[in-house]
């Protein structure tokens, strides 16, 4: 396994959230650390996201090892926004009102009453709430409602700000951050020995780790056995401006087919579409309709609202959902990739294992799960 | 003993049953319930998935499985046609399972853009499998159009209400010339063995596996449900009784007045 590292010069593929807080922990502990980025540090998926931490309601049958790890990571949530905004001198929007997850037909709220059950088996601090104490809690909700859900513990953060924030942070820290720099990885002798930059010149890391969200599986110069089995899931989502002085909104709201997020400055992010597309990145009629006809249904007053902005991201999708942690077939080269609609939530504790496995040479328990190598043995269908 | 295998259009299947792709919680849970369900088809949706054979996207991960393309999505003739044709291209297989959704709020077919779209597929060289409503005209008509099998909903889709109608199924059985595959509506092991008991040649489900709670299970479970059904179809059943009457004999017993 690999041997402990206190010394050694790491090179991270990826500036979004999960290679920035990894290279913000691992630069507050004097590794020299160098990130390189194809576009804008934080621009992807991080940028993307709707900042939701939600390891309460998001729990799916069959799931135990990914919720356990997302409510391990959830945990670490308000520490990580408190050092970060300490260490950046950014606010980074972490708001504690909760989730409320709301049903608007008879349908929907079998669905959801069968989904609260298998939640609170596994734990989940959870509330039903009828469709009274729903409107009281949110009184602009639509006048069809049949039952709720309220999760006290599934907070939101502003991810834009997050990354804006790491980015400082890992800067005030002492790393070096190359932009606009596509890197191939380079391996000699079946170990990775740095990256080879756009340039042709040679980056040389003892440890190279790849974070490259989506776009992980088409690093050049991979090896086809470290090729993480990440695939891009394009989402389509909008933003509304709401009256920050008097939101139609507070609670993050859960809607059978969308999700609402109020941000404190008054934006109302409306999320988003799941789309086996590849990286397809336009805006469609069909997408945006369902969105806001999703939207519309739980809340018939966001008619009022102008449309900010609209947007596509491209989460990471890995086989199983879970994130991909740890070593690869490549010696030298460390995965943090595959975070799927969790990498905002998962960004402190995968900064958390994988600073350990690289200055300790530790796999910590609870990474042992996401090891990349998990898809290996299995073929996706047999022969036929 | 012998079991005559699924044959549809000349090609046999080594099962009965047929799965969606649909709506599983995750990627690896769906293969996971493929590899447990070894269904003879798997139907993708063509306009909801890309078609570019990039790593891991969905035709590369089901390499392997008999993929069935299907419709979903379109409304007229003309769309299921371009449908069929990019199924036809990307996936190198004339076979359709063509849908076309006449009603929003129960997923019913459009009868008459069906009968259209089924007779310009077959004309066009396609092997159509249309989406039916369980009503024995249509669903005959369908084959006489060449529809190489017909698949009438057991209830609306989605609904996991079972076979809702269990007459009509037996009189699509009894007086369609193809293969009949119930789909749509199946809620769990019990209906699926129902439909293959009214004498349905197989069972296309998605909803009932995907959304269950240990999906990997649900598909073993419908895979012997299907056998099941079958075998105690070609075994047939005993007629239906009022009075009682036990299998062993009461006369004549040892000690007896």
């Amino acid at each position: 396994m690999s041997a402990p590292m206190t010394r050694g010069r790491v090179a991270i593929i990826g500036g979004g959230i999960i290679g920035l807080a990894i290279g913000w922990r691992l630069a507050q502990a004097g590794v020299a650390v160098e990130i390189f980025e194809r576009g804008e540090a934080g621009r992807g998926a991080s940028f993307a996201a709707a900042g939701m931490l939600a390891a309460g309601v998001e729990s799916e049958p069959g799931e135990a090892a990914l919720c356990a790890l997302t409510r391990h990571g959830q945990a670490l949530w308000p520490a990580f926004a408190a050092a970060l905004e300490a260490a950046s001198g950014i606010a980074v929007g972490l708001r504690e009102e909760g989730t409320i997850e709301i049903a608007l037909t008879r349908d929907d709220a079998a669905r959801l009453r069968h989904s609260f059950d298998f939640q609170r088996r596994q734990g989940v601090a959870l509330e039903w709430l009828n469709a009274a104490e729903a409107r009281a809690r949110e009184p602009q909700l639509g006048p069809q409602l049949a039952g709720a859900v309220f999760s006290p513990h599934d907070h939101q953060v502003d991810n834009r700000r997050v990354v804006i924030a790491l980015r400082a942070a890992f800067l005030a820290a002492g790393g070096r951050l190359h932009e606009r720099d596509e890197v191939a990885l380079a391996v000699e002798n079946d170990r990775a020995i740095g990256v080879r930059r756009g340039d042709g010149t040679l980056h040389e890391a003892d440890r190279v780790v790849l974070a490259a969200g989506a776009w992980s599986a088409a690093v050049a110069g991979l090896p086809a056995c470290a090729r993480p089995a990440v695939r891009p899931i394009k989402g389509q989502m909008l933003a509304l401006t709401m009256n920050p002085a008097a939101p139609l909104l507070r609670h993050v709201l859960w809607t059978p087919r969308v999700y609402l997020v109020p941000r404190g400055d008054g934006r109302l992010i409306i999320g988003a579409t799941t789309e086996e597309r590849g990286f397809d990145a336009s805006l469609t009629a069909g997408g945006i309709l369902s969105l806001l006809e999703g939207a519309w249904r739980a809340m018939p007053a966001i008619e009022e609202l102008p449309i900010a902005e609209t947007w596509v991201g491209f989460r990471p999708g890995s086989r199983d959902d879970a994130p991909l942690l740890g070593p690869s077939a490549v010696a030298g080269l460390v995965l943090a990739t595959g975070h799927h609609r969790n990498g905002i939530l998962l960004a402190p504790i995968t900064a958390e294992l994988i600073t350990r496995h690289l200055i300790e040479g530790v796999i910590d328990p609870a990474m042992a799960p996401f090891l990349p190598d998990r898809f290996a043995a299995q073929p996706a269908a047999p022969a036929a | 003993m012998r079991d005559d295998p699924l044959t549809i259009a000349g090609k046999i299947f080594p099962s009965r049953l047929l799965l969606g792709s649909g709506g599983y919680p995750n990627r690896q849970v769906l293969l996971d319930a493929l590899r447990e369900g070894a269904p003879a088809m798997v139907t993708v949706a063509i306009r909801r998935i890309s078609l570019e054979a990039y790593a891991e996207s969905l035709i590369d991960v089901l390499a392997g499985y008999v993929l069935l393309p299907n419709t979903a999505g379109c409304a007229s003739v003309r769309d299921a046609r371009l449908t069929a044709e990019l199924g036809r291209e990307a996936l190198g297989t004339d076979w359709v399972k063509l849908e076309l959704i006449g009603d929003r709020e129960t997923q019913y077919p459009d009868i008459e853009l069906l009968l259209k779209a089924t007779d310009e597929l077959v004309r066009a060289g396609f092997t159509v499998l249309p989406y039916a409503n369980d009503d024995p005209v249509s669903c005959r008509k369908l084959a006489d159009l060449g529809a190489a099998a017909v698949m009438p909903l057991g209830s609306p889709i989605g609904t996991g209400l079972g076979i809702i109608n269990p007459y009509a199924i037996a009189r699509i059985v009894a007086t369609c010339p193809v293969p009949v595959i119930l789909d749509a509506g199946i809620g769990t092991a019990s209906d699926a063995a129902q439909a293959m008991e009214l004498g349905c040649a197989g069972v296309l489900l998605n909803s009932a596996v995907a959304g269950a709670e240990d999906p990997p299970r649900m598909a073993r479970a419908m895979r012997l449900a299907v056998e099941a059904g079958y075998c105690a179809h070609r075994a047939g059943r005993i007629p239906k009784r009022t009075q009682a009457e036990p299998s062993s004999p009461q006369l004549g017993l040892v000690g007896g007045g």
